[in-house]
């Protein structure tokens, strides 16, 4: 389903960093972004790397200015991106918003940390919603991609700008503060192997041989912004292809576990401590959140016994496993909030309980 | 011998600019966003650049502005174009880059952007029109509504002491060393008119030199929310705006 | 002087504009209802005042052209 990125260093790096490189060599023309903790590293890193190398960093005087220069940038036809985390991340969703109905592909990065409101530095999954159902106004989506290790931190800028450029939308990392700061081994992919031609839709002047472009996202007739809105839930119906997720022995699993970046990582690990023990624990984790793997998960229904969905917030990945599961089987849930990681022993407790106590599912 | 004068033989001195579309302009009757609209088309049209002029539309009367200037253009946000404007620019700099909004845009919701677009001395041409009202939102108060003037949410008058005085917003951003070059000028008559089409010629010259930010204000009316005929609104604007905004270059760096 | 009377709004600042008080409003209207202004006296001198000022760019304006001098033989030669 991907080609395979052409490798050519390897580095130890902090996810943030890693993440920036990779940018660079996906040949990004902008990054306009504002310091937030915990990725001001990778605005750090432009500021220093970019003009050693080729591109445009500024840094902005709000996330508010910052998505709004990606906004007329992309519409110019550039390969853009920005980061931030939560609270700058809910700032931009109005820019978000427009992008998105305006059809204009970016890279957005949220590095989340635990909220709601200011909230604390340390990591947290409490972005899905906004992530995943749109975040700001209207009928959208942004392609969702969730990263687990340093490694898929620079592969998914790679893979997030090719499907933005191709379906003409936002994509998203839903990142978050432990995966931005950790420091792992990474294959970073060959600069300038993903080439970019400004497309023929954008405001680059308009000649004498074309009519002019217009970028804009306002249409007061509704006939006209319903023909739109289809436009795009066409797309999202195209975009279904797209789906990627990871499985660990899921073959013969009894219990299903699903959960995405940190706290896959943990279950991937709880997996291994319930198989020692004799209980046959499976992981799937999906790489896209937004497309979700539903039907997968409706397939793995008819197999298992219960699903435990593992997450860092107080529960929302759980309802999307829980509208493709339909009632067929029960699904349980297990959050830790406010920048607590769970942990293998944790989510191995939580099954052996579930298995003893009989318990209903929280759906 | 009297000889008939056929269209042929005479010379045409004036006609609409062809860099202004066909499409009848919404605005009301002598609206001055149409005015100012004609005359930066022309500048663009006289000096050859409608190939490589890129415009930001902002939200307001104006937020159809595209459909009039027939350059390619982006709709901004409420507040956001000279972010937006920033963001095409810094991509393409070897384009023409303006932005347009009104006070609304550029002085109350856009105020960050405005300040940190000329702080940051980016290479566009701002355009301020500021006519002390929300026109297309029905007529409330405008950061630069003046004192005691009457609008749908000041029923009673600007009561400066509860709400503040009139932001001349021009007037600080023209502190900043970023602002190259910051002009206020009107429509309120003919010779407003052209002292103002030859400020957005010295505006689009400035971004070949790449040397900060240029800024013009152009002081204009609102027939609807003043609710006044289109001529008197030219008079209020020379009674009750000039003394609030002069008209003149407020900087013009070397 | 030419005025799109179908185009004009009858917003009047042509009419205000003139030095010559050539101009003035129709007791007519156009189809989208508005009374268009008109050349009310044959006096224009194409100074463009009119033309400048509308909104609508409604207004195209001719002037005769300035008499060419005819070069004569004894002008010619160098």
């Amino acid at each position: 389903m991907d080609e395979k990125l052409k490798k050519t260093e390897t580095r130890l790096m902090k996810g943030n960093e890693a993440l920036a490189e990779a940018a660079i060599r996906a040949g990004m023309d902008a990054y306009f972004g504002y310091p937030i903790t915990p990725q001001s590293e990778i605005l750090e890193y432009f500021e220093a790397e970019i003009p050693k190398r080729k591109g445009v960093v500024l840094q902005a005087e709000s996330e508010v200015a910052a998505i709004n220069m990606i906004y007329g940038a992309a519409g110019a036809g550039a390969r853009v991106m920005t980061t931030s985390s939560s609270p700058g991340i809910s700032l931009m969703q109005e820019g978000l918003s427009y992008i998105a109905a305006a059809q204009l592909p970016c890279l957005v990065v949220n590095v989340v940390r635990g909220g709601p409101g200011l909230g604390t530095i340390q990591p947290s999954q409490g972005d899905y919603f906004q992530a995943v159902k749109g975040g700001g106004h209207g009928d959208y989506h942004l392609i969702v991609l969730a990263p687990s290790s340093v490694q898929e931190m620079a592969d998914f800028v790679f893979l997030g700008f090719r499907l933005a450029e191709k379906y003409r939308m936002p994509a998203m990392i839903l990142s978050d503060g432990a995966l931005g700061q950790m420091m792992e081994k990474v294959e970073l992919p060959e600069e300038g192997s993903l080439p970019h031609t400004i497309p023929d839709w954008a405001t680059m002047g308009k000649p004498a041989s074309r009519e002019r472009n217009i970028i804009t996202s306002l249409h007061m007739q509704s006939e006209k912004m319903e023909e739109i809105n289809l436009e795009l839930q066409e797309n999202y119906k195209k975009l279904r292809s797209e789906v990627r997720f990871e499985e660990f022995q899921t073959s013969d699993a009894d219990v299903m576990l699903i959960a995405f970046g940190l706290s896959a990582r943990v279950c991937q690990k709880a997996v291994e401590l319930a198989r020692e023990k004799g209980i046959k624990v499976g992981l799937l984790r999906p790489i896209t959140l937004y497309p979700f793997p539903s039907v997968r998960i409706k397939e793995l229904a008819a197999q298992v016994d219960f699903f435990l969905d593992v997450e860092m917030n107080a529960g929302q990945m759980v309802e999307d496993v829980a509208l493709a599961v339909n009632g067929i089987k029960p699904v349980h849930f297990k959050g830790r909030m406010g920048g607590m990681i769970p942990s293998p022993e944790d989510v191995l407790e939580e099954i052996e309980s579930i298995i003893e106590k009989q318990s209903v599912g929280v759906f | 011998m009297e000889s008939e004068l056929l269209i042929e033989d005479l010379e045409c001195v004036y006609k609409k600019p062809s860099t202004i579309t066909d499409t009848p302009l919404h605005y009301c009757p002598g609206c001055g966003h149409s005015i100012v609209h004609k005359l930066i088309m022309e500048v663009v049209e006289e000096m050859g650049i409608q190939e490589t002029t890129i415009g930001v539309a902002p939200v307001g009367c104006s937020v159809f502005a595209y459909n009039y200037m027939d350059v390619d253009m982006q709709e901004a946000a409420h507040g956001r174009a000279s972010a937006v404007a920033t963001g095409i620019k810094r991509v393409r700099p070897d384009k023409f880059v303006y932005s347009y909004q009104g006070d609304g845009d550029l002085a109350a919701i856009g105020t960050a952007e405005t300040i940190h677009t000329v702080n940051r001395g980016e290479n566009i041409l701002m355009f301020f029109i500021n006519n002390a009202i929300y026109g297309m939102t029905g007529g409330q108060m405008a950061p630069t509504t003046l004192s005691g003037q009457v609008t749908s949410t000041s029923p009673y008058g600007r009561d400066v002491k509860q709400i503040g005085y009139p932001l001349k917003i021009t007037e600080m951003i023209a502190m900043l060393p970023g602002a190259y070059y910051v002009t206020r000028q009107s429509i309120n008559n003919v010779n407003s008119c052209r002292k103002l089409k030859k400020a957005i010629r010295i505006g689009f010259e400035n971004q070949k030199l790449n040397k900060g930010t240029s800024f013009i204000e152009v002081v204009s009316n609102c027939p609807s929310g003043w609710k006044q005929t289109p001529i008197e609104t030219m008079t209020w604007i020379e009674e009750n705006m000039f003394p609030m905004y002069p008209l003149g270059d407020i900087k013009v760096s070397k | 002087m030419i005025i799109g009377l179908e185009v004009c709004k009858g917003c009047e600042l042509c009419i205000s504009a003139c030095p010559q008080e050539s101009l003035g409003l129709s007791t007519h209207i156009n189809l989208n209802g508005y009374k268009y202004a008109e050349l009310i006296k044959d006096n224009c001198t194409g100074c463009i005042n009119c033309a400048i000022i509308c909104p609508e760019s409604a207004i195209t304006v001719y002037r005769q052209p300035k008499p060419v001098r005819k070069a004569t033989s004894a002008e010619v030669t160098g």
